[in-house]
């Protein structure tokens, strides 16, 4: 009998993947391709779509022919992505009219205090789960529409179209401008700070209050759903799947249940734990969000603690700082020291997300002396991620009844030791790794695979996940409580020096 | 990659591995570490002894010429072997349903680089980091049957015998690491511990430089039949990963 595989599309932040599993989760093929991040000015963040497009129309045939598969082998597609990313194209053209406005860019920092004037903070929050930041897509969009006053007439009669990376591909998979279908899912919408999470429709308040065109809105799908059949650049592939990365990888961890969470390190790092079909409400700085949908169900709710820089620091001190030659090697350098040497690195690139959603804070570098050589900043940089995770994960401990009692992480991060034993020791948790760090596609693939019938029920799939690594707290309690009481410290002056500065004495 | 020369890549291989070793190495060794065949090998080496890459001393030996080794020579990286590895070991490990390790040779010794949990077994402890028997265990034959310095870290001291199974004969040894490059796998069946077999391969670069080895180990009872062979099944399964994972490096690439 002819081996029949899943396949998942995972267009990420800094790399697209495309990725085949067979009926045991089992990864049977991988392309990978990275596509360009460009820094246009001090806090913008782009991404061109186009190319992403183009490098998506590659990775597809190559995992085909990587695993030997026929496409009528393949018997479901799903489609997972960063969020947030705002495109806005073209529907004649299929031309982006603008660069794609990435989730970190901080550009609507300033846009955010005039944005909703008849809508007060309190009720976008209790609406959308979401705090007003710069994170979302709403304030993006309504970014690009200011930029170009023509760009407004035309998206009001319906010549342009916005969509998050979901919806941008799924319009060009399905055809493009040859009647691409101009959809997204509900997680991925519960990100645009446009969508009601209990109707899980577009609020009309919110298009008002954030002057974005109904018309230029894709419709809104459930996750797991038959949803259209490829077109390009393998024709008929059916996509059953389409839903945002961070709620992909809770699924791939099979988090199913209430109370189950899982912790992913990729570009950032993002813990989401599963609320079920109830809309928890966070008291300390967390996102209420959807984690899924099947068609025909409830969707299911998820508190996410997003931490917006992870790997995006280590990915800074190679290109940026020229300090390593690749990110594997920043757990060289940390190893060739002992511990911090006091230094702490508050990485907060995008201002800070959860739990202090601090638009305007700006990274530092605390505690240096002549004492710190590269080697501390390397563990300082790897130390910046679990001490920003342990944060959240304290967070979502005050928020719930039951306390975590381990983490699940997933990632390409956590082929990283000593950030992973870190992490052990500032959340105080077991750490556990499953036997796929890709749980992102590996969640993708789970959702298509069940939606196609290619998976019986979610008890198989929970099943198939092995604990493949484990690390313990190791830390003595007095090291830690100290480590976390700098930390806080080191957050507050990253805060304070992006604060508007009051008057000194030894000026003027 | 347009316009890439197959012998370019050899060449660069030889003088990777030449820049790799303390001693001057002959042709046969030359050729069997890279999977070369020795006419190629020669032309190769004698090639870069005109452009003065290599030298070729009175015995006939070969050694990085002395003007490059002042480039220094830049090793793999253990974190970044880690990172390219991590997910078709995740893969071999589920596959077979056994521990998945990652080693490479290093300071002496082959180190564990990366460890996959054996699926559904009690409580595990990471191993990464850990050293593991050169002539005893499958990924330490890998390294000691592809890697000169490695052969020569294990066959210039006693053999220990930790097993009654274990190969303690150096002849023994060495005719066994002949037939592990012409399978292209080794295995050990109780060799450095009782009732625990193993079945490994190379990890190869670009060049063909053998930069890690990747294996199973578990039970003798899971990965050998009933008569104590290792099952040829999983030994595909570990050559599958261990093509996958050269591929991550440029193996094999067009």
């Amino acid at each position: 009998m002819t081996e029949r595989y899943v396949a998942a599309l995972d267009q990420g932040t800094t790399s697209s993947r495309c990725l085949l599993f067979d009926g045991q989760g089992r990864l049977v093929s991988l392309a990978q391709r990275q596509h360009h991040q460009h820094f246009p000015r001090s806090g913008w963040v782009e991404h061109d779509a186009l190319e992403i497009w183009e490098i998506v129309r590659r990775l597809v045939p190559e995992a085909l022919s990587n695993a030997g598969a026929a496409p009528e082998q393949v018997v479901a597609l799903g489609v997972t992505n960063q969020r947030e990313t705002t495109v806005v194209w073209d529907r004649d053209t299929g031309r982006p009219v603008a660069p794609a406005i990435v989730w970190q860019d901080t550009r609507t920092a300033e846009l955010l205090q005039s944005l909703c004037e008849n809508l007060d903070a309190a009720t976008v929050y209790e609406r959308t789960g979401l705090p007003a930041a710069t994170y979302f897509s709403g304030p993006k969009l309504r970014w690009i529409l200011d930029s170009d006053p023509s760009l407004r007439d035309r998206a009001e009669r319906g010549d342009l179209l916005f969509g998050t990376m979901d919806t941008w591909l799924v319009w060009n998979l399905t055809g493009g401008v040859d009647g691409g279908l101009h959809v997204t899912d509900v997680t991925n919408a519960s990100r645009t700070m446009l969508m009601d999470l209990r109707t899980l429709s577009w609020d009309p308040e919110l298009l008002a209050c954030m002057g974005v065109p109904a018309a230029m809105l894709p419709e809104i799908r459930p996750s797991m759903a038959e949803l259209a059949t490829t077109r390009d650049p393998v024709p008929g592939i059916p996509i059953t799947a389409v839903i945002g990365d961070q709620q992909a990888s809770l699924f791939g961890q099979t988090a199913f249940e209430p109370g189950e969470a899982k912790c992913t390190f990729g570009t950032g790092s993002f813990l989401l734990l599963n609320t079920g079909t109830e809309i928890a409400r966070s008291r300390h700085g967390l996102v209420t969000t959807v984690a899924h949908q099947v068609a025909g169900e409830p969707a299911v709710y998820a508190l996410e603690g997003s931490v917006a820089v992870a790997g995006a620091l280590v990915e800074w001190c190679r290109e940026s700082l020229d300090l390593i030659r690749s990110p594997a090697e920043i757990e060289t350098l940390a190893m060739t020291v002992d511990d911090n040497g006091g230094c702490y690195v508050v990485p907060a690139f995008s201002g800070l997300y959860a739990p202090r959603w601090e638009s305007r804070a700006q990274g530092i570098v605390a505690g240096l002396t002549g004492y710190v050589t590269k080697g501390h900043l390397a563990r300082a940089v790897l130390e910046a991620s679990a001490l920003q995770i342990s944060e959240v994960a304290r967070a979502m401990n005050r928020d719930v009844d039951v306390p975590l009692s381990s983490l699940a992480v997933d990632g390409g991060m956590t082929a990283n030791n000593l950030l992973m034993q870190a992490v052990a020791d500032y959340v105080d948790v077991p750490v556990v790794r499953p036997m796929m760090a890709e749980t992102v596609a590996l969640g993708a693939a789970y959702a298509a695979g069940l939606v196609a019938g290619y998976w019986p029920d979610r008890q198989v799939l929970k099943r198939q996940w092995h604990k493949a690594g484990e690390w313990h707290p190791e830390l003595d309690p007095a090291v830690r409580r100290q480590h976390l009481e700098r930390w806080d410290r080191a957050v507050e002056l990253a805060i304070a020096w992006g604060a508007p500065a009051s008057p000194s004495p030894y000026l003027d | 990659m347009p316009g890439s020369v197959q012998s370019v890549e050899r060449a660069a291989a030889i003088v990777r591995l030449l820049a790799a070793e303390s001693e001057p190495l002959a042709l046969a060794q030359v050729a069997g570490a890279l999977g070369l065949a020795k006419p190629t090998a020669h032309g190769l080496l004698r090639t870069l002894c005109e452009v003065e890459f290599v030298d070729r001393d009175e015995n006939g030996r070969y050694r990085v010429g002395r003007d490059l080794l002042q480039l220094g020579s830049t090793q793999l990286d253990v974190n970044e072997l880690r990172s390219r590895a991590i997910n078709w070991t995740d893969a071999l490990a589920a596959r077979t349903g056994e521990a998945a390790r990652v080693a490479m040779f290093r300071d002496g010794e082959a180190v564990v680089a990366h460890h996959v949990f054996r699926v559904g077994a009690g409580h595990q402890t990471l191993e990464t980091g850990k050293a593991v028997p050169l002539h005893a265990t499958a990924l330490g034959k890998v390294l000691t049957a592809f890697d000169p310095g490695a052969a020569r870290a294990a066959l210039d001291r006693p053999l220990e015998g930790l097993t009654y199974r274990t190969v303690t004969d150096r002849s023994t040894l060495v005719r066994e690491l002949a037939d592990v490059r012409d399978a292209g796998y080794a295995t050990a069946v109780e060799e450095s511990a009782p009732g625990v077999a193993g079945i490994a391969a190379p990890v190869r670069d670009r060049g063909g430089y053998v930069v890690a080895a990747i294996g199973i180990g578990g039970p003798v009872d899971s990965l050998c039949d009933a008569r104590g062979r290792p099952r040829s099944r999983l030994a595909e399964d570990v050559l599958w990963a261990a093509r996958a994972i050269s591929r991550e490096f440029g193996h094999g690439r067009s």
